[in-house]
């Protein structure tokens, strides 16, 4: 593991990536930084779950992974009375092009998303918990499993956890090399042994989950936040960022900048300022595309990124969407054909092939555009390639077949210019070196 | 087929599901099997489905799903590169041809000598490190820039002369 031996910089907002040097992941550095403060308290003061749930809706915290859906939510659907085991699973398979935040709080602050699982077992009465941690991270997941036995043998999880008759047994699971699995019942079918596979919904994981029982899925980051809120405040966390859209993000910033990596900051902040901290473009060029939430979200042309908030609500008026807050920045050598193909491919290669529209049309779409960047495009391949992902995207069970459409589209939208040049002068308009 | 090393690491894997949930430790199984044969041949997929309890046919659909099983003979030492687009962006394209231009082979091709085998790989959540490989699924290398693939490559080598590294060729089957 390549942890840097100086004190790690993810700016002047950070909360939860605070205080770290890449060394310091032990359960009692976690705990010298106040960790496990939250879950004692909760516990000794017997706080009601649903004051729990209640004080995370106010936070106005939305889900870290993609679809930014409200997290108290999303608690509140458990059901309150079931008999029988409840699951909470933390979705850490990130594979998202351009995402690599989860990977730094598992490796630098396991502690800290074990304590956000714990405390939502709590609110919303779940016994078992999964973390499902990406097949290609093996250092990370050994280091979860250190760290998990360290949470077991101090009393943090287990049976009867700080002595309370509050139980909830939480273990690692590790997957190998399926991008699908980031899709929550995928992620659900490959806990139980299974391809990952998304199930139809309804019904919903929070009344058929895994092996069938009630549960809920959240990603690495907002579990996460969950302690940070209960120890300052669903109000203090909402303050940080703006109405709907509470507390701090980390965004992965990847592509043509000086400093690629991650960056905390409070949601809202214009991404001029996110650009700063990641040392510019690379060079001094100009940026002449975005892609502001990983792969799956709409490219922005330059300039509309430029004049851009990090917010879900901001990004998503400029035609994007915040996803998971992966930030593929591309200068103005850079190729746009040559760029959508090989996310193209990567949709084709991804894909579960379950539903017909995916498995078919992201094959479709790979083979058009990479024609077009070999020059041998034809006239009519522009408006095919955009009624083919038409006809993907809200045709599939799961968002797999959306994510592929969706650059296939806002690439064409945006930069249809140098797919036509592709297509009428066999050869690149910039000088491409994607 | 599965030594007491293996069977030891399933059985801790067992322990973390549902006494009659026992089919979730099938990837960890099978993961575990690679580490020690290198490649997932039917018998030792079988293996795993009895040591598990489930039928055979069951693991087999998982280990053609998830892409980091090897279903085929590797060399001894399996690099998988991403050439994703956010790692495309930081030299990964670059990268990718120096280590076909080292070792001489294409992707999903192994070396004459049966040391390396070189994949193209999918995102592996790393993206601010590019480029970035793993060999043999559990060592991931960041920022591999040419003076850094060529120690990597001359270190593997030397690993691999010393037997080192997985069983590969020659010693798992014929291929498919």
């Amino acid at each position: 593991m390549n942890a840097p031996s100086e004190f790690l910089n993810y700016g002047p907002d950070a909360i939860l990536m605070v205080g770290l040097n890449g060394r310091n992941w032990r359960l009692a550095d976690y705990v010298a930084r106040g960790g496990y403060g939250a879950l004692k308290k909760i516990i000794a003061e017997k706080i009601p779950p649903e004051q729990v749930v209640a004080e995370v809706k106010k936070s106005a915290l939305r889900g870290r992974g993609g679809a930014g859906f409200p997290t108290g939510l999303k608690w509140s659907f458990m059901p309150k009375n079931y008999v029988g085991d409840k699951y909470i699973i933390c979705n850490s398979d990130e594979g998202e092009p351009g995402t690599f935040k989860d990977r730094d709080i598992l490796r630098y602050n396991p502690h800290m998303l074990f304590e956000g699982m714990a405390i939502g077992a709590y609110a919303m009465g779940a016994t078992r918990g999964y973390n499902y941690v990406h097949g290609e991270i093996w250092a990370e997941y050994l280091r979860c499993e250190e760290a998990i036995e360290e949470a077991y043998a101090a009393g943090f999880l287990g049976a009867n956890i700080l002595g309370s008759d509050f139980s909830f047994h939480l273990y690692n699971h590790h997957g190998f090399g399926a991008y699908i699995c980031g899709e929550e019942t995928a992620l659900l079918e490959s806990i139980e042994g299974k391809r990952g596979m998304p199930r139809f919904k309804p019904p919903f994981p929070a009344s058929y989950g895994v092996y069938g029982k009630p549960t809920t899925i959240n990603n690495t980051e907002t579990f996460a936040a969950v302690p940070w809120i209960m120890r300052n405040g669903g109000e203090a966390f909402l303050e940080l960022g703006k109405p709907n859209n509470g507390g701090t993000k980390l965004f992965s910033v990847s592509g043509d900048v000086e400093r690629p990596g991650n960056y905390e900051v409070n949601l809202g902040t214009p991404f001029t300022t996110l650009l700063e901290m990641a040392g510019g473009m690379r060079g001094g060029r100009k940026l002449k595309a975005c892609i502001p939430g990983g792969s799956s979200a709409p490219v922005l042309p330059g300039d509309l990124m430029m004049a851009t908030d990090l917010d879900y609500d901001s990004i998503a008026k400029a035609g994007s969407m915040l996803g998971s807050g992966a930030v593929i920045c591309m200068d103005e050598t850079r190729c746009m054909v040559r760029s959508l193909r090989r996310l193209s491919y990567f949709y084709y290669e991804e894909s579960c092939g379950q539903c017909t529209p995916c498995r078919e049309g992201t094959g479709w779409m790979w083979r058009m555009v990479d024609r077009i960047e070999r020059g041998q495009g034809r006239n009519e391949d522009l408006d095919t390639l955009t009624s083919v992902a038409g006809n993907i995207a809200g045709r599939t069970i799961c968002a797999l077949g959306d994510a592929a459409a969706f650059p296939v589209i806002s690439f064409i939208r945006h930069f249809r210019d140098e797919f036509q040049y592709h297509i009428d002068h066999k050869r690149c308009l910039v000088p491409a070196y994607v | 087929m599965l030594s007491p090393e293996v069977q030891r690491r399933i059985d801790r894997e067992l322990a973390k599901y549902p006494a009659d949930q026992r089919r979730s430790a099938v990837m960890s199984a099978l993961a575990f099997a690679q580490d020690e044969h290198g490649w997932l041949s039917t018998d030792i997929m079988d293996a795993v489905a009895r040591y598990i309890g489930m039928p055979p046919v069951a693991v087999y659909e998982v280990a053609t799903f998830y892409t980091m099983y090897n279903l085929r003979p590797q060399g001894r030492f399996k690099v998988t590169i991403c050439t994703n687009l956010p790692c495309a962006l930081s030299g990964a394209t670059e990268a990718a041809e120096h280590l076909k231009a080292r070792l001489g082979i294409g992707f999903n091709e192994t070396t004459p000598d049966g040391r390396f085998t070189l994949k193209e790989g999918e995102c592996m959540g790393a993206c601010g490190d590019a480029p970035v490989l793993i060999v043999n699924d559990r060592r991931m290398c960041s920022w591999m820039k040419i003076e850094k693939l060529d120690a990597l490559v001359d270190e593997l080598s030397q690993a691999a002369a010393r037997g080192e590294g997985r069983p590969g060729h020659g010693s798992g089957g014929p291929a498919k």
